[in-house]
């Protein structure tokens, strides 16, 4: 028997049979190895916030170890912010995330603070598609997420410049590539701006030791006003 | 099979990798070649990803050949690549990570790599799948070996640095040695496409000077 292969039948089912068949390979491979994808891209931003602590360029079962050994989020759900708290032998670090876009595409990174939440312990910036050797150089720890290691984040409520250079900025632009410096700016000062609307960095420790400091302060003041406590905490 | 290779697979194998290559004498899949050559390694993963990727297309193809409606046959071949190119897409996702976020959208624009449709179109439609397999091996590495000569010079010059290993030692940035920006854009990797094209044509185009 020989097929018509240019009826319209033929085709149309043949067209149908084929989507159905290459649908479902597509689901079955997806479906298996999404766990796998997943795992991947957690233990991937597990890294890159362990690069902004300066522990760069791990192996896999290091970055796992010391992210669960260092490492917590936190969530704010009243302020709908996250942030991790890192804890360096001994020493508290804030991490707060950034996220903005570049040149060509997005960009995001990490900004590690130390527990005065005003100096900058070390970032780490990432982008997915800036020009290599120009704007993707803010990859870059020498070049460029070095410069910020000991800056202050925020000067009297301003959050930090990024300027060409000789220009007074707090960090310098990568020559060539202003649009995407300028772009690491403006990410740092909508998302910081974020955390400074809710407060967090007057806040001097969670909102349950804020509370306990000021009735703290209240009872030394005033011996027996518990009630004026009371008051403060509603 | 008196002979692993007839003359015929072994020409379809053989021809890509010089005197049909076709990136340097078809000017086909230029445009992965700008793209991924800034670094050695993503551009043997990208030249072996096109290989596995045209081979097996090819002998879908090929193995189809006769049952594919004329009228709709390069649809076929298209959704035959897609479906190929997501599988390895999500392979590398699932266990080279790193590669597929250096590769990003490159490995999806395989499916629009003028390569692969050209030999689906020109090879595995009028072919067996034995030899279509070769033909798409041979393409597939015809295009490697081009991709790597170009990412060898761009990561030499462009990073001091072969497979991310620096090569350039320190003593030469110390003594005014910089890198060469130029070779991190798309546009040296078309000069260098050039210059090959270029040697390769005068060592093989003997016709050409009578």
């Amino acid at each position: 028997m020989k097929l018509n292969t240019n009826s319209n039948v033929y085709t149309i089912v043949y067209a149908s049979v084929m989507v159905v068949i290459v649908a479902l390979l597509l689901a079955v491979v997806s479906a298996g190895l999404k766990a796998r994808q997943d795992a991947n891209v957690l233990l991937d931003t597990h890294k890159q916030i362990l690069a902004s602590l300066n522990e760069r360029d791990l192996d896999d079962a290091t970055a796992t170890r010391l992210y669960d050994e260092q490492i917590t989020e936190v969530t704010c759900e009243k302020c709908g912010l996250s942030w991790f708290e890192a804890n360096l032998e001994g020493e508290k670090k804030y991490v707060l995330p950034v996220r903005g876009a570049g040149l060509w595409g997005p960009i995001w990174g990490y900004i590690a603070l130390n527990d005065d939440k005003q100096t900058i312990f070390s970032v780490f910036f990432n982008h997915e598609g800036e020009t290599p050797g120009l704007g993707g150089e803010i990859k870059n720890y020498a070049v460029f997420q070095q410069q910020f290691e000991g800056k202050k984040l925020l000067t009297d409520g301003l959050v930090m410049t990024i300027e060409k250079a000789g220009n007074g900025g707090d960090v310098d632009c990568i020559s060539g590539a202003t649009i995407t410096s300028k772009g690491v700016e403006t990410m740092l000062h909508t998302c910081v701006a974020a955390y400074v609307e809710a407060g967090w960095f007057n806040a001097a420790e969670e909102e349950g030791v804020v509370e306990e400091f000021i009735a703290d302060v209240l009872a030394n003041l005033l011996p027996d006003a518990e009630e004026n406590v009371e008051q403060v905490n509603e | 099979m008196a002979k692993l290779l007839s003359d015929k697979t072994r020409e379809a194998f053989m021809g890509p990798l010089n005197a049909n290559n076709p990136v340097v004498v078809q000017i086909l899949g230029i445009c992965s070649a700008l793209a991924v050559t800034v670094q050695l390694k993503n551009a043997l993963v990208m030249g072996i990803a096109v290989t596995i990727i045209v081979a097996l297309a090819n002998v879908v193809i090929s193995a189809l050949r006769n049952t594919i409606p004329g009228r709709i046959r390069i649809i076929v071949q298209l959704v035959v690549v897609a479906a190929l190119v997501t599988l390895v897409s999500a392979v590398l996702k699932a266990f080279l990570y790193d590669v597929s976020v250096a590769l990003s959208v490159y490995i999806g624009l395989i499916i629009t790599n003028c390569i692969l449709m050209g030999r689906l179109e020109a090879y595995a439609m009028s072919n067996g799948p034995w030899d279509s397999f070769m033909d798409g091996l041979g393409n597939g590495l015809g295009y490697t070996w081009v991709l790597a000569a170009i990412a060898f010079v761009r990561e030499l010059f462009g990073s001091g640095s072969l497979f991310g290993f620096q090569v350039i030692p320190q003593w030469c940035y110390d003594h005014g040695y910089e890198n060469n920006g130029m070779m991190m854009m798309p546009a040296m990797a078309l000069i260098l496409a050039g210059c090959i094209i270029w040697a390769h044509r005068a060592l093989n185009d003997k016709e050409g000077k009578k």
